[in-house]
């Protein structure tokens, strides 16, 4: 199996390190070019999303990335990822609109709403998390999963073959929830 | 507080392999937001001018950040004073993502640095060499730039400090063990992070460039010596084109080795800002604070 990363900004390599751990292959996607080639699933870093969104689109990856998504490549987006696959963005305009949610940017507000907590995470137990000037669901579709909820708040929830965390995993030491997604694009 | 160091670091994680941009007003800040700065620097007055300008150089009305913070999405930074730890504590207040203990302001204090660990927000420092670097780690910076010479859009300094900062982190990753106790000693920092710095041949934060740059190629240069991500400052609102030329730095430095891409990227900018020589300029900001 092999997973490319969005690498146009943010914390693509920690991704990368990540799944070093777990022995998959992976590469990074900068440009059109790059996607050539075979790819079995894609993770969306975290970064910042208004960054991502024009660079995805200047580059032209937006509509073959898309159109792989739509047509079931799986995906994995953190933090500037989940919002980038959301229909709806609070006060925002979306980007790929690929996944049935509605997410608030900055939704625990500036750095210092940054913060660190332990969750459970669809069965399978806690898991550390990170969320760093995160957003949160605000509302999600029939189809859509919720995986993690944080102070009643949605951080985690999953659509067919479309993963999403509001929080983020390539920064902890536990490799459950990229395990969780290496086998959601096997399986 | 280790958990809030920790979010810190993590928030300059984030900003990796992005632009970050000085803006005056809270209409400069959504062009860079535009142009695809991952976060903004709010600051009355550009490096250029407040060189230009002279005299005392201080922190910025909060009004005028609080307006940029409303303006955009992105994380806003502010400059603070080095050792001016109540214009610190005022920037905390309005809640700025992170706070730049800048030589590009006058220094408030001569022999000490602000104690950043008493601070819940980030802080990055400027650094020329290893040994600046580590030692404003040691104070709580959770991310470091190059000390290169504000205002000025000469690359110079900015290549001098990542070169100087690169060969000694692989001069101290050559050495013994036994040999760091005393290359502490010479660097003047504490033993534990240079133990880091020997394991793991990085800084323990991430490392931006910072000064002089003013062209999407001096983006890519800097991104080729090892930056993760750039600072432009004056370079851009003091340019032709700012919009532009903004949105081509920001596509250089995520494809800082594509040179057929970078050499598009800097066709047709417009007017480069004016620019001065190291050898023009009356005063190296760089010294201030070591």
């Amino acid at each position: 199996m092999v997973i490319g990363i969005l690498a146009l900004q943010g914390a693509f390599e920690e991704h990368g390190a990540m799944l070093e751990r777990l022995g998959t292959e992976h590469f990074e996607i900068r440009q059109r070019k790059d996607i050539e080639r075979p790819f079995d699933g894609l993770i969306i870093p975290g970064g910042e999303s208004t960054v991502m969104d024009k660079l995805l689109r200047e580059s032209g990856l937006f509509e073959p990335l898309r159109e792989k998504i739509k047509a079931g490549l799986p995906v994995f987006g953190t933090c500037a990822g989940m919002i980038l696959l959301a229909n709806k963005l609070d006060g925002g305009k979306p980007c790929f609109k690929l996944m049935d949610i509605t997410v608030k940017r900055n939704a625990y507000g500036r750095q210092l709403g940054s913060f660190f907590t332990e969750s459970e995470f669809n069965g399978l137990g806690l898991v550390p998390m990170t969320f760093i000037r995160a957003p949160y669901i605000t509302s999600a579709g029939p189809h859509v999963q919720i995986l993690a909820e944080v102070d009643g708040r949605t951080v985690a929830a999953r659509q067919g073959k479309i993963l999403a965390t509001a929080f983020h995993p390539e920064l902890t030491d536990n490799t459950a929830v990229h395990n969780y997604f290496l086998q959601m694009a096997k399986g | 507080m280790e958990d809030r160091y920790k979010l810190n670091k993590e928030l300059a994680q984030m900003l990796k392999g992005g632009v970050i941009m000085d803006v005056t007003t809270p209409e400069q800040a959504r062009i860079a937001q535009d142009a695809g700065a991952c976060a903004v620097m709010a600051l009355e007055k550009i490096p250029a001018d407040i060189r230009a300008a002279g005299g005392v150089s201080r922190m910025s009305d909060p009004k005028m950040i609080r307006e940029i913070q409303e303006a955009v999405s992105i994380p806003v930074m502010a400059k603070c004073r080095i050792g001016h730890f109540v214009e610190a504590q005022i920037l905390e207040a309005i809640e700025i993502d992170y706070i730049d203990e800048s030589e590009v302001l006058s220094p408030a204090d001569d022999l000490y640095h602000i104690d950043k660990r008493k601070f819940k927000v980030p802080f990055v420092c400027g650094a020329r060499d290893l040994g600046e670097a580590l030692r404003r780690i040691a104070e709580g910076a959770s991310m470091i730039r190059t000390k290169g010479e504000p205002g000025t859009g000469d690359i110079i300094q900015a290549v001098r400090h990542m070169r100087a900062m690169n060969a000694e982190i692989r001069r101290v990753q050559n050495l013994c063990e036994d040999e760091l106790y005393e290359a502490a000693k010479q660097l003047q920092v504490p033993l534990n992070l240079l133990q880091y710095v020997h394991s793991n041949g990085h800084l323990p934060v991430v490392n931006f460039a910072a000064g002089g740059v003013a062209t999407p190629a001096d983006a890519a240069l800097m991104m080729q010596l090892g930056a993760e991500g750039v600072f432009v400052g004056s370079g851009i609102f003091k340019s032709g084109n700012p919009s532009k030329r903004a949105a081509s730095i920001v596509q250089a430095v995520t494809n800082f080795t594509d040179s057929k891409l970078i050499a598009e990227l800097s066709a047709g900018l417009g007017e480069a800002m004016v620019g001065i020589n190291e050898d023009e300029i009356a005063l190296l900001m760089a010294e201030r604070g070591k």
